[in-house]
C-alpha cells in the first residue's frame, strides 16, 4: 500500500506573528519556519503504517517556492520515502491546492492519503476534506487512531461531543488530529540520509491544472487587545471583583 | 437568491448553534432556508421551523444520513445549491467535515470559521489562531462557509417556517462503527455561559473532580487545555483551543493554564477572564482581567466555600 502524505511550510508554532503596518498581510519576514504540526503527525502516522508492514512507500508532497524543500527533506528524515515539491510563488487557496493534489494522486495511485487536519496559518481545515471530494474517495477527519484492516482503514475520530468511529474502503483520506501520535525526532544519521532521498520537482503546468482566482484579500488587521487587566491578592477580592465590579457571577 | 443554512443537531434536539448561524445568514440578508438532514429527526426540523427569519425548513429524512456523514451529505448540498447565494454550517466538527467537500464539488473556494458578514460577498475570518483578521471578498457564485457560532446571537424562537421534505437519497460508501458521547448535566462548551478550565497544573484527573464542584457552584461548563487533554486527565471534547472548541463566555475562568497560544486562540473573546496560576510569568495573566497568583490547591477550594 502506498501513502501519500500532503505537507505545508508554515510560520513555527511558537512564533507570535504581527500583521504588516499597512495592513496588506501577516509579516513572515525572518520567522522561524516548521513543518505545520498536523502534517507532521499526517509523516509520523504514515512511517508508523510502513513500519508496522501496512504500508510499502511513503511519499511526501509539497506546493510553494523552494523553501517547502526544507520541509520535504524534514520529513524525509522522519522516514519519507520519496518527495515531491510542486514549485509556485502563488499563495493558493486550499481548493486550489487540492486540485494540484488529486492531479499528483493521479499519477502516484495512492491507496492511502494522510493529510494534517488543518495548518495553523490559515486555520482552514479544508483541504483534505476538498482533496476527497475531487477524487472521490471517502473521508474521515480529526483521526485519533488509524488501523488498516485488508483492502479498508478503521478510522476514531475526534467529533464535539466524543469520539466516532468510521470504517473507509480504500483508497480513502484521513486527516491527523493532534492526538493520533506523538512525532518522532528525527535522528542525525536519517537527516544525512533524508538528503539522497529523491526530490522530484515539477511545476503547476507539469500537472496540466488550470487554476482560478476566487478571492481577494482585502486587509489584514489585528484582533482587537484586550483592556489590561489587574491582579487581585486573594480569593476574597476575586470572589468581590466578579460580583460587584464585573458582575458576572 | 437565497441562503441555506445547515442545521446543527444530534436527530434528536437541534444545537443552539444553528440559531446563531442563522443570526450570520440574516446579516448578510436575504431569505433563509434552514436544512435538517438525518434519521427521524422531525422533532428538529419542528424547532427549526421556530427560527425567527427562516422562511423554509428542508427535511431529508432517511437512514443513510444518520450518522451525518460528509460524503453523501456533501451530495445532497450540491444537489440543493443551484437554488442558493450562499451555503453556511456551523464551524462545528460536522460543518467543518462536510462544507469543504461542498465547496469542492462546486469548484467554489470555501471560508472557514466566519467571525463578521461585512457585506454579502465579503467577511472576516481570522487566521493565525486569531492573532489577525483577515477581510476576504468572495469571487465565487455560490459561498460556501462555516461561521464561528460563539461570534453570533442566537436569533430568537416565535416563527412557524414552512415545511418542504425532500425525497433524494445519497447513499455514502463510509460505514458507520460505534460513536462514544460524553454525556454530562453541565451546559455544553459553546453555548455555556460561564466556563471553568483546567490545565496541566491540574496535575490529575481526579483533580478536574475540584474543577466540576467550581463548575456546579456557577452553573458553568468545565473546560480543559489541550495540554490537560493530552495528559489524558479529561476526554478530547473539552479542549478549548485553536483547533478545539472557540468559546465566548461571559465568564473564563482558566486554572493552572500557561496560556499557549493556541489555547489563547480558544478563549480570548471572554467578555470577562480570571487566571490561577502559581507562576507569575505565566502568558495567561497577559489576557486576564483578574489575575491571582497563587496555588490552585488553595485557591480553588477556597474559592469554592466562597461562593456559599
Amino acid at each position: 500500500m502506498k501513502v501519500l502524505v500532503p505537507v505545508k511550510r508554515v510560520v513555527d508554532a511558537n512564533v507570535k506573528v504581527r500583521v504588516k503596518a499597512d495592513n496588506t498581510s501577516v509579516d513572515t519576514a525572518n520567522l522561524k519556519m516548521a513543518l505545520n504540526p498536523f502534517c507532521e503527525i499526517a509523516v509520523e502516522e504514515a512511517v508508523r503504517l510502513k513500519e508496522a508492514g501496512s504500508a510499502t512507500e511513503v511519499v511526501v508532497v509539497s506546493i510553494g517556492n523552494k523553501a517547502v524543500q526544507e520541509q520535504l527533506r524534514t520529513a524525509l528524515a522522519l522516514g519519507a520515502d520519496r518527495a515531491i515539491h510542486i514549485d509556485t510563488e502563488d499563495e493558493l487557496v486550499p481548493l486550489s491546492i487540492a486540485k494540484l493534489l488529486k492531479a499528483v494522486q493521479e499519477k502516484e495511485q495512492a491507496e492511502l492519503v494522510i493529510f494534517g487536519k488543518q495548518s495553523i496559518d490559515g486555520d482552514n481545515n479544508q483541504t483534505g476534506q476538498m482533496f476527497a471530494a475531487l477524487s472521490d474517495m471517502p473521508q474521515a477527519t480529526f483521526a485519533s487512531e488509524i488501523k488498516v484492516e485488508g483492502q479498508s482503514v478503521q478510522v476514531a475520530r475526534e467529533i464535539d461531543g466524543g469520539m466516532q468511529t468510521l470504517s473507509l474502503p480504500l483508497p480513502a483520506v484521513v486527516t491527523a488530529d493532534l492526538r493520533l501520535n506523538e512525532p518522532r525526532y528525527a535522528s542525525l544519521p536519517n537527516i544525512m540520509k533524508a538528503k539522497r532521498k529523491p526530490l522530484d520537482v515539477m511545476t503547476i503546468a507539469d500537472l496540466g491544472v488550470t487554476l482560478k482566482n476566487h478571492q481577494t484579500l482585502v486587509k489584514v488587521t489585528p484582533p482587537a487587545e484586550r483592556k489590561a487587566g489587574i491582579m487581585v491578592a486573594s480569593v476574597a477580592e476575586l470572589v468581590e471583583k466578579l460580583k460587584n465590579e464585573a458582575k458576572v457571577i | 437568491m437565497a441562503i441555506l443554512v445547515l442545521a446543527e443537531h444530534d436527530n434528536a434536539a437541534l444545537k443552539l448553534d444553528t440559531a446563531k448561524v442563522v443570526t450570520a445568514a440574516r446579516a448578510i440578508g436575504g431569505d433563509v432556508h434552514v436544512l435538517v438532514v438525518g434519521h427521524q429527526c422531525s422533532a428538529v426540523a419542528q424547532s427549526a421551523q421556530t427560527l425567527q427569519g427562516v422562511s423554509q425548513v428542508l427535511l431529508a429524512d432517511a437512514s443513510v444520513y444518520e450518522a451525518h456523514l460528509a460524503e453523501n451529505i456533501s451530495k445532497l448540498l450540491v444537489d440543493l445549491a443551484p437554488h442558493y447565494s450562499h451555503i453556511l454550517a456551523a464551524a462545528s466538527s460536522f460543518g467543518k467535515d462536510a462544507m469543504p467537500r461542498v465547496a469542492a464539488l462546486l469548484d467554489v473556494a470555501q471560508l472557514s470559521e466566519v467571525i463578521a458578514i461585512v457585506n454579502a460577498d465579503t467577511f472576516v475570518r481570522p487566521i493565525y489562531a486569531g492573532n489577525a483578521l483577515a477581510t476576504v471578498q468572495s469571487h465565487d457564485a455560490i459561498k460556501v462557509m462555516t461561521v464561528r457560532a460563539s461570534a453570533f446571537d442566537a436569533t430568537a424562537e416565535g416563527n412557524n417556517a414552512a415545511l418542504t421534505l425532500l425525497d433524494k437519497v445519497f447513499a455514502a460508501r463510509t460505514q458507520f462503527v460505534s460513536q462514544s458521547l460524553t454525556v454530562s448535566a453541565r451546559p455544553e462548551l459553546g453555548n455555556a455561559g460561564i466556563i471553568v478550565s483546567g490545565g496541566r497544573g491540574m496535575g490529575s484527573g481526579e483533580n478536574f473532580g475540584m474543577l466540576e464542584q467550581l463548575a456546579d457552584k456557577l452553573g458553568a461548563a468545565v473546560g480543559a487545555s489541550r495540554a490537560a487533554v493530552d495528559a489524558g486527565f479529561v476526554p478530547n471534547d473539552l479542549q478549548v483551543g485553536q483547533t478545539g472548541k472557540i468559546v465566548a463566555p461571559n465568564l473564563y475562568i482558566a486554572v493552572g493554564i500557561s496560556g499557549a497560544i493556541q489555547h489563547l486562540a480558544g478563549m480570548k473573546d471572554a467578555k470577562v477572564i480570571v487566571a490561577i496560576n502559581k507562576d507569575p510569568e505565566a502568558p495567561i495573566f497577559q489576557v486576564a482581567d483578574y489575575g491571582l497568583e497563587a496555588d490552585l490547591f488553595d485557591a480553588v477550594p477556597e474559592l469554592i466555600a466562597s461562593l456559599g
